[in-house]
């Protein structure tokens, strides 16, 4: 499927989806997220293809982008619904292919899945 | 996006791999969000100060991008966030937080961006007038600047705030775009608004709205003042992307969203998990004068039972040392804490505390999600009639 490319790059992995947005702050340096009371909570976005709407709250969450990629847990791409500031700008410093594809294509993607993001072609591909 | 002839040689390299740096990330921003150019900011805030959220990875990259400047600094006005602690209350925070912490605050000061470390720069600093465009990461401050004084600025990152300051510029997108700014979707509040913590609620509810602008409908003769304002614009900041909320009465709208009784409920009950805590915190956002007069004047000359922390403006904390406020507070049993806030602090450990109050709900979630704590959400109010004596 077809999809708007913002961070260039290509990268293959499993696809660990929410329909809620993060705040990426949250994410520590596994990874992993702490937030309570989102469905996520405890589960770790390394090495897989994060799939969420947009990130909300600390603005420092771009930073925490940055920190998982040093740390070598960065999510492998993200696909998103809408390219908010703090995503975009998080992943343009830590090179993490990021890509906004259609709500009807939002939906097509299934948790657990492995997928492939090719950014620089703006491609989605199963 | 259409660059100028010096965008492009900056964004090439030509003025270093800095500058590149700054540029790549704003045009980033620009393609992602439809900007068609780059205008011209006139102050930045800085988020990302507090070495517990940006770690060492925040720390290298300061490190290598204000050395990348080569002696350049910032070129507008320029204020920064708290950082993770108050220099002149070490208490145990060990030798490896506060020496990290310093190298930040040395990046920064090569960049020419000094303190006081604060996230209300809208109470710290004079302020420009209404239209002014600024870039304010710090989610609480963008909202309550673009809500409550009419400055105009999306809800920025650290990186985006840093890259303005730099530049100067930021992508002319989002809700620097007139149209953005009115909001479709208006929430309809059902539910008596008593106190700051009902504003916060409210703002948390909010949040939840996918939309860059949320109007807000209050009941008949509901006044809503600059406590209740930073409450509401603080964990509307936290729970979503809006960056701004207007006030009134709507004429046209896509969405009506009625804010019940039952809905406040809810999110007290998602947020707040206790009903005690053995320590009490105010802020975030960090307290301004009022909030400070109104804690004294709800205390009626008696003391905190348990430790009481508050966090503080610097500036703001010198003003109430000369109004004799900050003394009657101290000798209540509060400590004040500036330079630093609640949000990821290190003051507030597990090792330390089982559980804290506080009338924050951003304070809340943090302290919840991140130090792990339990939390008691109540008003300013009801903590003191039930923590004082």
């Amino acid at each position: 499927m077809n999809c708007k490319s913002i961070i260039k790059g290509f990268a293959k992995g499993i696809v660990l989806k929410t329909e809620r947005p993060i705040n990426l702050l949250m994410l520590n340096d596994n990874g992993i997220l702490n937030d309570a009371a989102h469905i996520l909570n405890g589960k770790s976005v390394a090495n897989r293809v994060l799939v969420f709407p947009y990130a909300v709250g600390s603005s420092v969450g771009a930073y925490r982008l940055y920190n998982l990629r040093v740390n070598k847990n960065a999510p492998n791409a993200i696909i998103c619904l809408k390219p908010d500031l703090i995503t975009v700008s998080g992943c343009a410093i830590a090179n993490i292919p990021l890509v906004v594809c259609s709500l009807e294509d939002f939906k097509m993607i299934k948790d657990g899945i492995e997928i492939s993001v090719d950014a620089d072609k703006g491609e989605i591909l199963f | 996006m259409e660059l100028s002839r010096e965008e492009e040689k900056a964004l090439k390299g030509e003025y270093g791999e800095a500058l590149a740096t700054a540029y790549r990330i704003l045009v980033a921003i620009g393609e992602a969000t439809g900007a068609q150019r780059l205008i011209k900011v006139e102050w930045a805030h800085i988020s990302g100060v507090n070495y517990n959220t940006i770690g060492d990875a925040g720390l290298k990259f300061l490190e290598d991008f204000s050395k990348g400047m080569e002696g350049r600094k910032v070129i507008i006005k320029t204020t920064i966030n708290p950082m993770g602690y108050d220099p002149q209350k070490l208490n145990n925070l060990g030798q490896d937080f506060t020496e990290k912490q310093s190298k930040i605050i040395e990046a920064y000061e090569r960049l020419g961006i000094k303190g006081p470390y604060t996230c209300i720069p809208y109470e710290a600093f004079e302020l420009p007038k209404a239209g002014t465009q600024v870039s304010f990461a710090e989610s609480n401050a963008a909202v309550f600047v673009n809500s409550m004084l009419g400055l105009i600025t999306n809800k920025e990152s650290s990186l985006s705030a840093l890259a303005s300051a730099i530049t100067g510029k930021a992508p002319d997108s989002g809700l620097r775009n007139t149209e953005m700014r009115n909001p479709k979707v208006i929430v309809n509040v059902r539910k008596k608004l008593r106190n700051e913590l009902d504003f916060a609620i409210l703002g948390y509810f909010a949040g939840k709205i996918d939309e860059p602008s949320i109007g807000i409908e209050l009941n008949e003769n509901m006044i809503i003042d600059k406590t209740h304002a930073k409450a509401l614009s603080a964990s509307l900041g936290l729970s979503g992307s809006a960056g701004l909320f207007k006030i009134g009465k709507f004429e046209k709208w896509k969405e009506k969203i009625e804010f019940t009784e039952k809905d406040a409920e809810m999110i007290k009950d998602e947020i707040s998990n206790a009903d005690k805590g053995d320590v009490i915190v105010f802020g975030s956002p960090q307290l301004g004068l009022k909030e400070l007069e109104r804690l004294v004047q709800l205390m009626k000359m008696r003391k905190f039972r348990k430790r009481c922390i508050i966090f503080c403006e610097r500036g703001i904390f010198n003003r109430a040392k000369k109004l004799g406020i900050a003394e009657k507070l101290e000798s209540a049993n509060a400590e004040i804490y500036c330079d630093s806030c609640s949000c990821l602090t290190p003051y507030l450990s597990k090792e330390n505390f089982d559980s804290v109050i506080t009338n924050s709900v951003k304070a809340a979630y943090y302290l919840r999600n991140w130090n792990k704590l339990n939390v008691s959400l109540k008003s300013m109010e009801e903590i003191v009639e039930e923590e004082c004596e």
